[in-house]
């Protein structure tokens, strides 16, 4: 603060941290101050709001556990609310993406900081980062068209004779949110791959050296050296394809099939299409609570401390 | 436990680069070999040839006379101590020795019970549950040398592993070494660009310059007796007289330089090659300039006093720069700065060597 006082003088100063202030205040915190209020109040016609019927309670929260339905999951049938179901399919398949890209990038990392030649390094980068120069939702867009059913996907399988029958890729083959989980699988692979290459990199070769040297075969190296020290690398890029996914409106809503729903189209829809803004704040609200938990009991699960993350 | 190290003809390229030139050296087994060079002389790809990191372009390595070639360095009976030791920091100390045992499936009983024992023989008990970040280091060096020992290795390949120690334990550390190396008679073969390191340590020593491997000694015999220039001047130091060989007889010649002619020791291969007349310093005698037999007048110039010893610099006529290393026994007057006086020394001590290196 000193040195940006005696560098850039009392009003420029004050200049920056005025306006720091008020994107922080103005556009971060009072919109989500004013929601968390919100979300506390009832969906109410214009002119009782401010009325008698306008008082705090936890109703919108308790929407979560309304409306049950039977559903089965592993030849066991209960019942469920609704928006719950839609919950755990959403953290399910979050997770879900972000073990696919782990399992994806962790060679590649790998081969990027370990086995290339430093000469080729900046051209492998170039090439992974191309497909980054497209926007989002042109990239989802380009997976609706290959997996469409007149699509090249099908054209190339159908054409060389490797399936029969045309297939209905977008409608899903294995679950319902199949092309939902190839979506976010390639829009953030890099959020994972960076993070691990990131941590790899400044792994000692000589380390992966003396472990072969005393005997260790390829997967040992990896499992008692490699993976423990990129471990904060890896729980990052967890961290952040996770929340990404779970909280990705367009690739869901570009790439769904008829029986997907991701909890951000619960929320879209209360927002937008039942210009309920009180349930939609307070499923924002729960929903960050819940994915934040899910994210501590996770990290916690496999003994990674917010500080090796942080580094 | 030991087994002998052969390189049969060994060169390696990088690129168009040599960095190994046909060398050929035999290490017996529960030897302690040395290879002594400058940085760049080729002397770290040698040790990871032979621990399997890298292939020979050319010829053949043998470890306990079977022939290595396409075996990797976790199926190959030797063990490396890196120069940053590349312990692992994760793991406890034990953890760390005992990594070895682990991949082959020892179970965790043996495996700390083989970690308690080597941490006895490197004199570090109580420290199995140690970090690594916990201990100094030379302690670091020790619990490296027990994870090493703890595969039972038939070579032990180490390269310039005490490198990063200060002077007072890296003296220590050298007589602990010889000692381990005695203990468990396993053939250690050791890096270094120390020549003080190499000199104390090893039973044979092998100087090695851009590749190519100058000579291959007792340490002694390479102090003593070096083949050419640069082993000559690469271990200890010297004072270098350019000139001519012009009369020989018995092993001695006369050697014609613009300070005077001296008779010296010639080298048996010495005749046609250029070369240069070698004095150390420690062979130097300092007295009044009175001629005689290979004396050289000088005015005294710099004198250092270095405690045990006292390093006279002095400047001949001619210009030439010569040192005369004393002992220094409390008694002996030093010279005066400006002091006219001679250097002499004894022809048995002053060899008349080739100039160039082996490179052919």
């Amino acid at each position: 603060m000193e040195n940006l006082f005696r560098r850039y003088g009392a009003t420029l100063t004050g200049a920056f941290v005025v306006l720091t202030a008020f994107w922080l205040l103005a556009l971060v915190i009072l919109p989500n101050i004013t929601l968390f209020e919100a979300s506390f109040r009832p969906y109410l016609p214009v002119v009782d709001i401010g009325g008698p019927r306008d008082v705090y309670s936890l109703n919108n929260y308790r929407l979560f556990t309304a409306n049950p339905v039977d559903v089965s999951f592993l030849g066991f049938g209960f019942s469920m609310p609704i928006h719950m179901i839609t919950f755990f399919n959403t953290v399910i398949f979050s997770a879900i993406v972000t073990l696919i890209t782990f399992l994806m990038t962790y060679p590649l990392a790998y081969y990027l900081a370990k086995t290339v030649l430093p000469q080729t390094l900046p051209t492998l980068i170039l090439l992974l980062f191309i497909p980054l120069w497209v926007s989002e939702a042109l990239r989802a867009f380009a997976w609706y068209i290959i997996l469409a059913f007149d699509g090249p996907l099908n054209a190339v399988l159908a054409g060389s004779g490797l399936v029969e029958k045309k297939v209905r890729w977008l409608n899903g083959v294995v679950t319902a949110y199949d092309a939902i989980v190839i979506g976010l699988v390639y829009t953030y692979v890099l959020f994972m791959l960076f993070p691990i290459y990131g941590s790899i990199q400044s792994l000692d070769r000589n380390q992966i050296e003396a472990s072969e040297d005393l005997g260790a075969r390829w997967w040992q190296t990896h499992w008692r050296v490699v993976l423990p020290h990129a471990k904060p690398g890896i729980a990052s890029g967890c961290v952040m394809v996770f929340m990404l996914s779970a909280g990705s409106l367009l690739v869901p809503s570009v790439l769904p099939s008829t029986r997907s729903n991701w909890f951000t189209q619960t929320i879209q829809s209360y927002m937008l299409e039942s210009q309920n803004w009180n349930a939609g704040a307070a499923y924002s609200f729960l929903y960050i609570l819940l994915c934040t938990v899910v994210v501590t009991l996770t990290m916690w699960a496999f003994k990674v401390k917010l500080s090796e993350i942080a580094k | 436990m030991s087994a002998a190290v052969e390189l049969d003809d060994v060169s390696c390229d990088f690129g168009r680069f040599r960095a190994v030139d046909h060398v050929n050296v035999a290490v017996k087994p529960g030897e302690f070999f040395s290879f002594l060079g400058p940085s760049g002389c080729g002397k770290t790809t040698i040790l990871r040839m032979i621990s399997g990191f890298t292939n020979p372009s050319e010829g053949i390595i043998r470890i306990g006379g079977k022939d290595v070639r396409g075996r990797r360095p976790n199926q190959r009976p030797t063990a490396l101590i890196f120069q940053n030791l590349a312990l692992f920091p994760l793991m406890p100390v034990w953890e760390n020795i005992a990594f070895g045992l682990e991949v082959r499936g020892e179970d965790k009983a043996r495996r700390r019970a083989k970690a308690e024992e080597l941490l006895r023989l490197v004199d570090l008990p109580g420290a199995e549950d140690k970090m690594i970040g916990q201990l100094s280091g030379g302690q670091r060096q020790r619990v490296a040398i027990a994870r090493a020992l703890a595969v039972e290795p038939q070579v032990m390949l180490l390269d310039e592993p005490l490198s990063a120690l200060d002077l007072k334990l890296r003296q220590h550390m050298r007589a602990e070494l010889r000692a381990i190396q005695k203990r468990t008679g396993v053939t250690f073969i050791y890096i270094t660009h120390d020549q003080g390191e190499a000199l104390a340590m090893s039973d044979r020593v092998g100087v090695m310059s851009q590749g190519r491997l100058q000579q291959v000694a007792d340490p002694r015999e390479i102090y003593n007796s070096p083949v050419n220039g640069f082993v000559a001047s690469f271990v200890g130091e010297m004072n270098i007289l350019k000139g001519e060989v012009e009369q020989v007889a018995d092993g001695f010649a006369s050697f014609a330089t613009p300070h005077g002619t001296f008779r010296a020791r010639l080298a048996g291969d010495a005749r046609g090659a250029p070369v240069k007349l070698y004095i150390r310093p420690e062979h130097m005698v300092l007295g009044a300039d009175d001629g005689g037999e290979n004396a050289v007048p000088v005015t005294i110039g710099d004198i250092a006093f270095e405690g045990n010893f006292i390093t006279v610099s002095a400047t001949t006529d001619t210009g030439a720069q010569l040192t005369a290393e004393l002992r220094n026994d409390g008694v002996a007057r030093l010279p005066e700065g400006g002091a006219r006086m001679a250097m002499r020394f004894d022809s048995q001590r002053a060899m008349i060597l080739p100039d160039e290196t082996a490179r052919g």
